[in-house]
């Protein structure tokens, strides 16, 4: 980059490289670049997991159903069919095959359920993680604001104590270990919940619909896994929102605000609380991946069927195809969402957007 | 130089930050819970070695005067599972610490001196890492690998939980290479290594402790939540095994035998409290402007 400007003169006459410049340093095509560099590398590490690593996937597999009593051709044919490779392709081949297959949405078929597309699986599960995932992180994110905020304006007082206490140690906690309080507490001590019947993303015989009855049931279905997932992340968040408004509000433009006699609520809203939400904004792409991958233990724990349960399930039956499928599609979900959230701080930060993104 | 002296001033050192360390009441909480838990776990099976037969008759007790914390599904006292069970998890949490930390400082410090083109690529490929879910990913590569004993699933965590931190490294050097003491060294030509290990390191040497513990305090968690999925081995008493074995027994839903379940939880948390707690208090011990306030 420092290349072209330095081999241009200082007249008024553009480098003839200007425009290469201006395109490589626009923020949001270096996030998409970056988003798709990313989903890249995960395919092709699970290419190497799959086919090229010693004691892969495939290996496995053989081995596995040489040992089943098939014979060694049949084995080859039906592994390579399950995993949608052509093993006489040579490595690179195969390579290049597995990366067409993958973007034309071809993720193999099922080694333990005959018949069963891995994509088709996938259509199936995937909205409703989307579902539960996305609504806590937007709780998460208000919950983690409003308190980190109520406690950075109570600060030194026992507000601040007890939630920053409480904080620490929520944020300390794995959410699978939360998942299992909230188990003893709700199904077992307090019998509150049966957590028996909330198996499932719905009821069977719930149709989805636009009805009471569907959302009642969605609601049923999620409620102690969506409380859990957000008390597993929300002290990070309400620690972060209080040190960066306890930084906003020692600014000069809120000592100005204040000494104009702007309304409280004024400076709240537009002066402290738009700038001290921004390191949040970036905090959201860590948020999104911890959420996700915390997603496989949690929803296996309340045998919630979306993605995570889907892996969890296919890792126990040792369901190759599918577990390299939805790991894929996990990963690039997260990738995605994170390209939103960078999108989001450009447009919510000006700056990050005109300095050309950087760190 | 000395090597003598250099191990004389590191106990110097040493006692002074405990010194430090006792003024600061939850710090010295934190770390009295650790040592005790690490002595308990490494020098309790002496005195109580695990019960290698079932007892039918005490199946799944709540507490009592014999049985401090009840008994499992086999009527084994889970006191002295709790005892024998905590080396494991303990080696696997140090052992990804440590080896997560050296490759982390080891990257981001390189990445920093040597800065540049290869200082950018570096963190960009950073960058591209940390936004691949490390779960998921940890949980494919272990089943794949069907790891079989506590070191090569170390290694694979530090592996895996290295970026983050080496990111950290080099932003804390980058800001220590400005200081006049290290640029002093520089313009003395003392070389790279004494620059990075008298100079830098020590002076970082507190951040990297820390980052030690919260990265021994997710492997600790990632362990867990491997063996509940089912793809580390199934076997030995240890705390993440307990709690999955209870589970997979139904004793979530029986409240008599909810303490097979608590017992180990509450050892894993504990534990986690005492290093978190312990790591808090060492950033105000060697970070003078936490001192005052808070």
């Amino acid at each position: 980059m420092t290349a072209s400007t330095a081999s241009s003169p200082p007249a008024a006459k553009p480098s003839p490289l200007a425009w290469l410049e201006r395109i490589t340093s626009n923020f949001l095509l270096q996030r998409l670049v970056k988003a798709l560099f990313t989903i890249w590398l995960v395919t092709t590490i699970t290419f190497f997991v799959v086919r090229a690593m010693p004691g892969n996937v495939v290996d496995i597999m053989l081995q596995e159903l040489t040992a089943a009593g098939v014979s060694p051709d049949d084995a080859r044919n039906q592994a390579a069919a399950l995993m949608g490779v052509n093993l006489d392709q040579p490595v690179y081949e195969q390579y290049l095959a597995y990366l067409v297959k993958v973007l034309q949405g071809d993720l193999g078929m099922s080694y333990r359920s005959q018949g069963l597309k891995v994509s088709e699986l996938i259509v199936q599960v995937l909205p409703w993680t989307l579902f539960s995932v996305g609504l806590s992180l937007l709780i998460t994110f208000i919950l983690g604001i409003m308190l980190g905020a109520v406690m950075a304006y109570n600060h030194d007082t026992w507000i601040d104590y007890l939630l920053s206490n409480l904080a620490a140690t929520l944020d300390a906690t794995s959410p699978y270990l939360i998942g299992l309080l909230a188990v003893l507490l709700f199904g077992v001590i307090w019998k509150s919940v049966p957590i028996m019947d909330m198996r499932g993303a719905l009821s069977p015989g719930i149709q989805p619909a636009f009805s009471l009855e569907f959302f009642a049931d969605v609601f049923k279905h999620v409620k102690v896994l969506l409380l859990v997932s957000v008390l597993a992340s929300v002290g990070s968040w309400m620690l972060t929102m209080k040190s960066s408004t306890i930084a906003t509000l020692g600014e000069d433009y809120v000592t100005a605000a204040r000494a104009r006699g702007l309304p409280d609520s004024r400076i709240l809203t537009a002066y402290v609380g738009r700038n001290a939400t921004l390191p949040l904004v970036t905090r959201l792409a860590i948020s999104i991946g911890f959420t996700m991958g915390g997603s496989i233990l949690l929803e296996s724990l309340f045998t919630y069927r979306g993605i995570g349960y889907q892996l969890a399930d296919a890792i126990a039956k040792r369901d190759y195809p599918i577990m390299q499928g939805v790991f894929l599609v996990i990963t690039i979900a997260v990738v995605l969402a994170n390209l939103l959230a960078d999108f989001l701080y450009g447009w919510l930060d000006p700056r990050i957007r005109i300095a050309g993104g950087g760190q | 130089m000395n090597r003598f002296e250099g191990l004389a001033s590191l106990g110097r050192e040493t006692w002074k930050t405990f010194k430090l360390l006792s003024r600061n009441k939850m710090g010295l909480f934190g770390f009295i819970l650790v040592v005790v838990i690490v002595l308990l776990s490494f020098v309790g099976p002496l005195v109580w070695p695990p019960e290698d037969s079932a007892n039918v008759a005490d199946i799944n007790q709540g507490i009592s005067a014999k049985h401090w914390l009840g008994t499992d599904f086999q009527g084994q006292d889970n006191l002295r599972k709790i005892i024998n069970g905590g080396r494991d998890v303990i080696t696997i949490g140090f052992l990804t610490g440590i080896l997560a930390t050296l490759i982390a400082v080891s990257v981001g410090s390189f990445s920093a001196f040597v800065g540049g083109r290869v200082d950018t690529w570096l963190m960009d490929l950073v960058n591209v890492w940390l936004t691949i879910p490390k779960f998921p990913l940890l949980a494919v590569l272990a089943t794949v690998l069907s790891l079989k004993d506590i070191v090569t699933l170390s290694v694979l965590m530090a592996l895996l939980d290295w970026p983050g931190l080496s990111r950290q490294v080099r932003s804390q050097v980058l800001s220590l290479k400005q200081r006049d003491y290290v640029e002093a060294a520089t313009m003395l030509d003392l070389g790279t290594p004494h620059i990075i290990f008298r100079e830098l390191l020590p002076n970082m040497m507190s951040f990297i402790v820390i980052s030690m513990i919260f990265t021994m305090t997710q492997a600790i968690y990632q362990q867990t939540g491997l063996v509940f999925l089912g793809i580390v081995p199934y076997s030995g008493a240890n705390w993440s095994v307990m709690i999955t074995a209870a589970q997979r027994r139904g004793v979530l839903y029986n409240p008599q035998a909810m303490w097979s379940i608590l017992a180990p939880m509450g050892a894993i948390i504990l534990f986690q409290l005492g290093l978190v707690s312990f790591a808090r208090s060492l950033d105000e011990v060697f970070n003078p402007r936490l001192r005052t306030s808070v």
